[in-house]
């Protein structure tokens, strides 16, 4: 394995509110290499933008505690003075984001905001940053470049207009581009659109991305590895492979089959995620998914799980109590087109494991205690509660 | 844009009609006074009365007093006589404009100089103590009366009246052409007191534009880029917080141009406000209605002017 271009270290951001303290983002460790692609998959406010912003420094200034490491070239983000992470910012790691309109200034010609990205961290002339500015347009894809630098923003298509944001990105040719929910504001055909054009950029320029969505669909196309969020935490992280074909947790399977795919049977009904995030103030208490969580028992309620590894699939980690025989089972339960109140009865309700394949005996996947307890809980073998909140278990978040 | 700034000169021709229809109607339902008997002397008798009122032409119908009145201005651009002075209505303006133009320029700049770069500390300073502070004060300086404020302030300074001696007094107005010093001096004192409440006002405008404007994606977008703070404010929230505040400038300029009434009635500062607060007390209807059809006229042209600015300062603005 190669050295990761960028590094994640149990990054945790609050932020202080008159409400109360925030926890947007709460102890996650991702890393990504060069030239790859990580998707971070979660509905509204499960912190994964949040995440990224804080990767470029971009909360600091919201009365947030930030802890953890970030560490991109040996060097650590979090912890680095304003005026050395500025020149970062837009020039190593540069970022898109969701509304390619309120995106850019309203006031400005695209090709003055294009050139003042250039002008910024290069010691070049106007002449040149301008000649620079066109050749980006013409690099994403717009036509007629030298007409379009010198128009407004209002000027373009919405699909144009992410394909200026993302030009202005390029700028500096960064190794590392976050794209914060690139194509959710824009029309699904021009979305393919702006995928391909990552793809296509992501080769010939070798930058690493990092894709932020709540689709599966934009991840399931262009990521090498995904991490799932839910409530400021990753809750599942794999290959982008084994996600669609082994998912483990139950909110990964929520988003899943809450989507059509193209490859699913036409007839097959989706399932919405019941509920609602939950506040990240008031967060609940033990499995953070619980409250929407269809297959939770008495005990979730009360031991908080980690990321664990998941027996017999490398590089594959998940944070469930659910053992992992009885995930397999839901699983293809659901994947039969199965519901998964029905699943619940079955499975989780029943009193003991049925017997049959693919159910893992207890223990045998017990590296981590939430493990552990929950197939304790499932064989009906009485041990007493294991806590993983204090930190015991903290050695299960390695996993390489 | 031509042929917009057409349309719009016109309805500023038939907006004034209005406004001298209005301000006519408004003489003769709620007069102030008799203009002839004003004019009669101490103990009047009905002939002469009679005769004063034959002579301004007070006795014709008010459709042919206003048919006469504005075919003057139409034809001649001229705006009558003062029945208290017996001079062109016009000339009178025109002598008095340099004293409000002074008024009003130099307050301009000094609010603008002011109110601004408070807005600017109170914006990034949001909800600090100095925020709070300089917001609770301009709170004040807005809701102080300006003549209540010019009073004030010449009873505590004034060079004549005042407990510190330290601008010059009411009355003390001198033309710049005569004696720059003590033109400056003269409307130190004024400009400060007109200035107090804009210079308020614009500082807490500017502050809730600019903090608005500093939540805005394409701040985030000027941050990622990498660009110093000093230049995501002062180049990328400042184009955008700037703009409506040129508006109100505008219209504000066009407001005082038309006469700066309290102000320049208490420090008794001979411009146009002075000229119509006189008008009305010696119920002289022509002086009335050509201080208010000038007030009028300047502030629809602010208007436009605001208007056409608004089509360079917001390239998504066009107007056809």
């Amino acid at each position: 394995m190669s050295e990761p271009l960028l590094e994640v270290k149990d990054l945790r951001v609050r932020f202080h509110t008159e409400d109360g303290v925030v926890h947007a983002v709460d102890g996650i460790s991702y890393s990504i290499e060069k030239g790859k692609t990580l998707g971070i998959v979660g509905e509204s406010g499960s912190g994964k933008s949040v995440s990224s912003l804080t990767t470029l420094g971009l909360t600091r200034r919201f009365r947030a505690s930030i802890d953890g490491q970030i560490l991109f070239g040996g060097r650590d983000l979090v912890s680095m003075p304003e005026d050395q992470l500025r020149k970062i910012r837009g020039n190593d790691i540069a970022m898109i984001f969701q509304d390619p309109l309120s995106s850019l200034h309203p006031f400005y010609k695209v090709g003055k905001q294009l050139m003042e990205a250039v002008l910024i961290h290069r010691p070049v002339g106007r002449a040149a940053a301008h000649a620079r500015a066109v050749e980006l347009l013409e690099l994403v894809g717009i036509p007629d470049p030298k007409t379009r630098v010198n128009q407004f923003p209002h000027e373009f298509s919405g699909g144009m207009r992410q394909r200026v944001m993302i030009a202005m990105a390029l700028a500096n040719e960064p190794k590392l581009l976050i794209a914060d929910e690139p194509t959710t504001a824009l029309d699904v055909t021009v979305q393919a659109q702006i995928l391909a054009l990552l793809q296509d950029l992501q080769q010939r320029l070798g930058m690493a991305i990092i894709i932020i969505t709540h689709d599966l669909g934009v991840v399931a196309e262009i990521s090498d590895d995904i991490a799932v969020m839910y409530a400021g935490r990753i809750v599942e992280r794999a290959d982008t492979e084994s996600i669609f074909t082994r998912p483990q947790h139950p909110y990964t399977w929520g988003l899943l089959k809450s989507i059509p795919l193209l490859t699913s049977p036409r007839d097959e009904e989706l399932v919405p995620i019941a509920g609602r995030p939950p506040s990240l103030i008031n967060r609940p208490s033990g499995c953070f998914f619980h409250p929407r969580c269809p297959y939770v028992r008495e005990e979730h309620k009360r031991v908080d799980p980690r990321l664990a590894p998941v027996p017999d699939s490398p590089g594959h980690s998940v944070a469930c109590l659910l053992s992992p025989g009885v995930r397999t089972q839901i699983w293809q339960g659901l994947e039969a087109g199965r519901q998964p109140e029905e699943l619940r009865h079955e499975y989780v309700e029943a009193p003991a494991v049925p017997a049959g394949a693919g159910v893992a005996a207890p223990g045998v996947a017990a590296s981590g205690a939430g493990v552990a307890s929950s197939g304790a809980a499932v064989t009906g073998v009485a041990t007493t509660e294991v806590t993983t909140t204090d930190g015991a278990d903290a050695g299960q978040e390695d996993e390489s | 844009m031509g042929r917009y700034i057409i349309r719009r000169l016109l309805w500023v021709i038939v907006l004034l009609i209005i406004v001298s229809i209005v301000t006519f109607l408004i003489f003769y339902l709620l007069p102030s006074a008799d203009p002839a008997a004003l004019r009669a002397g101490r103990s009047p008798n009905q002939q002469l009365i009679a005769a004063i009122r034959h002579s301004l032409g007070l006795d014709k119908p008010l459709y042919v007093q206003y048919w006469r009145y504005m075919k003057g201005v139409i034809l001649h651009f001229d705006f009558g006589y003062s029945y208290e002075y017996s001079q062109p209505v016009r000339a009178m303006i025109v002598q008095r404009l340099p004293a409000t133009i002074s008024l009003t320029v130099g307050a301009v700049i000094i609010w603008l100089a002011t109110g601004l770069p408070t807005g600017i500390i109170s914006a990034i300073r949001s909800r600090t103590l100095l925020d709070r502070t300089t917001m609770g004060g301009s709170l004040l300086a807005i809701s102080a009366p300006v003549y209540w404020l010019g009073l004030v302030a010449l009873y505590l300074f004034a060079n004549d009246i005042g407990k510190v001696h330290i601008f010059d007094g009411a009355n003390t107005y001198t033309g710049l052409t005569s004696n720059p010093g003590r033109w400056f001096g003269s409307l130190l004192l004024p400009w400060l007191v007109l200035a107090a409440s804009f210079s308020a006002f614009y500082a807490r405008l500017l502050r809730s534009n600019l903090i608005d404007t500093m939540s805005e994606d394409y701040i985030r977008t000027a941050r990622a880029k990498g660009l110093p703070e000093r230049r995501v404010i002062g180049r990328h929230a400042m184009r955008s917080a700037i703009t409506p505040i040129v508006t109100v400038l505008g219209l504000d300029i066009g407001t005082l141009m038309g006469g700066a009434i309290l102000v320049e009635t208490v420090f008794n500062i001979p411009g146009v406000g002075r000229l119509a607060y006189d008008g009305i007390q010696n119920a002289d209807l022509p002086i009335i209605q050509g201080t208010v059809l000038f007030g009028a006229f300047f502030i629809v042209i602010a208007n436009l002017i605001v208007d056409i600015a608004y089509a360079y300062l917001d390239p998504r603005v066009r107007y056809s």
